[in-house]
């Protein structure tokens, strides 16, 4: 049993706002569904599929009679929750209850206001009174494995700053973009250390925002008028401390998504022309470039070095939207718009100061908790038709 | 910092309940598997190893060197490093630096663990040994 090949993205939407401090959360949702909805020209009454993740406000219920929803045709339902890549996890799912015939027409929204509404707490875990009080954020987990990756391999910070010299490459024709200016390794040195050894431009922005996908059968698809792109391949993965046990902070569970998606798809890492790698931190892209098997582990540094990251220049043109790193991290979540840039791809529909040429095979691959403690990977392998 | 910074109390649970009350007599427990003979951290009443229910408590050294660590500068409540330490008895526990200069630290050093109050069992941190 394969999911290659028996579901189609027919819908993308991002929504344009970075800013949002005159609307709801729910409003957003809403906001990106309809967007979606529209992009693959079909109509709100013929979603029979919903998934959302822990932004969405109450979870899937309150949210399928908020969005109006046809309840009478609704007949699949996932709010698998794994922070940043649950709507990779989201897209892998929606293609298998495709291909059992349990929907055909799904929708998967992310909506939500770091910056200007209130973020609900994560609920604890079993660990928490053995590490709350240790204040682990985002940017000092991501911090510790920058910190043994450096030691282990060697990696420095201008290597790093690559990574992020990319994105601001992309993001300066991203009219939506949060940071449009590009800048050099020594801009990124220079910003303030922030959690040591991420400087504040190692760091991915915080918007407001959200978007959508619509996934559907091949024959829906095809009587649709976007062009084709079709899923070939996705993996899930978690990873934690493991009781203490053999800790190796510089690999991911995208060590275990990256090779699952890439059987499944009949590829290779060499076969893919576009990469949508989450960029919660820099670190966090070159951490996943290894682990999906572009470079060998330990030569990340080398990898991202000398704009081999950036569209036109490089082998492995990455977030040519700019990414999370400068043009839009909406809910700390980045899952969603790695997969809707490298749809846009696909289809052809990238600036076209960024867009690859024959662009037939992407990757979107994302991460979610905290990479130096417990954390979920999801990779999709994306095909042209 | 870490002489003024409030830390919360522990909630504590029937399964953890025990590793608390040593913690207010100044010791640091794991548990370890008679079955498959590893210890891990925290502690767990089934081993995540083997899934074997024989685990016991066991008073660790309490000593063992940073596996890797992290300075957050940009915090409401001051600086404080994160890291992990890979004690001597095996398991890696996530912790915070403290009483030392934590501009200075460097993977593979030897620390040791030091209790912090709270309002309810103190809390195990690590310093420099």
């Amino acid at each position: 049993m394969t999911i290659k090949g028996k579901a189609y993205i027919a819908g993308i939407y991002e929504h344009p706002t970075r800013h949002a401090p005159d609307k709801s959360t729910a409003q957003l949702h809403a906001e990106v569904a309809k967007g979606a909805i529209e992009d693959a020209g079909l109509s709100k009454d013929d979603v029979d599929g919903y998934f959302c993740a822990g932004d969405a406000p109450g979870g899937a219920w309150p949210m399928v009679d908020y969005l109006g929803l046809n309840t009478k045709k609704l007949r699949h339902v996932d709010s698998t929750e794994t922070g940043g890549c649950s709507y990779i996890i989201h897209l892998g799912h929606a293609a298998e209850a495709i291909a059992a015939g349990k929907c055909s027409i799904a929708l998967i929204t992310l909506a939500g206001k770091p910056r200007t509404g209130v973020m609900p707490p994560r609920a604890a875990g079993a660990e928490a009174d053995f590490e709350t009080a240790y204040g682990a954020t985002t940017h000092n987990a991501y911090g510790m494995c920058a910190m043994r990756h450096m030691h282990d391999y060697g990696t420095t910070s201008e290597q790093l700053a690559w990574i992020k010299v990319a994105a601001s490459h992309h993001a300066q024709y991203n009219p939506h973009a949060m940071l449009k200016d590009v800048v050099t390794v020594e801009d990124v040195l220079n910003s303030p250390m922030i959690s040591d050894p991420l400087h504040r431009m190692d760091c991915c922005v915080v918007s407001d925002g959200g978007g959508a996908l619509i996934v559907t059968t091949p024959e829906i698809a095809r009587s649709l008028k976007k062009p084709l792109v079709k899923l070939i391949g996705h993996g899930e993965a978690m990873k934690g401390p493991r009781g203490g046990k053999d800790l190796d902070l510089t690999y991911s569970a995208g060590i275990w998504s990256g090779p699952r998606a890439f059987e499944e798809a009949g590829i290779t890492p060499k076969d893919i022309k576009y990469a949508s790698i989450y960029d919660s931190f820099t670190i966090t892209v070159l951490m996943q470039l290894e682990d999906l098997g572009f470079c060998k582990k330990g030569e990340g540094g080398k990898f991202v070095a000398d704009g081999n990251l950036i569209s036109g220049v490089g082998k492995l043109p990455f977030n040519t939207d700019g990414g999370g790193l400068c043009s839009n991290h909406p809910v700390n979540r980045g899952g969603m718009t790695k997969i809707i840039e490298a749809v846009r791809q696909l289809r052809g529909e990238a600036h076209p100061k960024v867009q690859v040429r024959n662009c037939d095979l992407a990757i979107a691959h994302g991460t979610g908790g905290l990479l130096g403690v417990r954390h979920a990977a999801s990779t999709a392998i994306l095909e042209r038709v | 910092m870490s002489e003024t910074k409030k830390y919360p109390a522990p909630v504590t649970n029937p399964e953890t309940a025990a590793f608390w009350d040593a913690a207010k007599q100044g010791k640091f427990m794991i548990k370890r598997c008679t079955a498959c003979g590893e210890a891990h951290y925290f502690p767990r009443s089934i081993c995540p190893f083997c899934y074997s229910d024989k685990t016991v408590w066991e008073e660790a050294s309490g000593e063992g060197t940073i596996y890797t660590w992290s300075l957050m500068r940009k915090s409401p409540t001051g600086p404080y490093a994160i890291g992990y330490v890979t004690l001597k008895e095996g398991p890696s526990v996530q912790t915070n630096f403290v009483d030392c200069d934590l501009t200075t630290l460097k993977i593979g050093q030897r620390v040791k663990v030091v209790f912090k109050p709270t309002d309810g069992a103190p809390l195990p941190f690590f310093t420099v040994a």
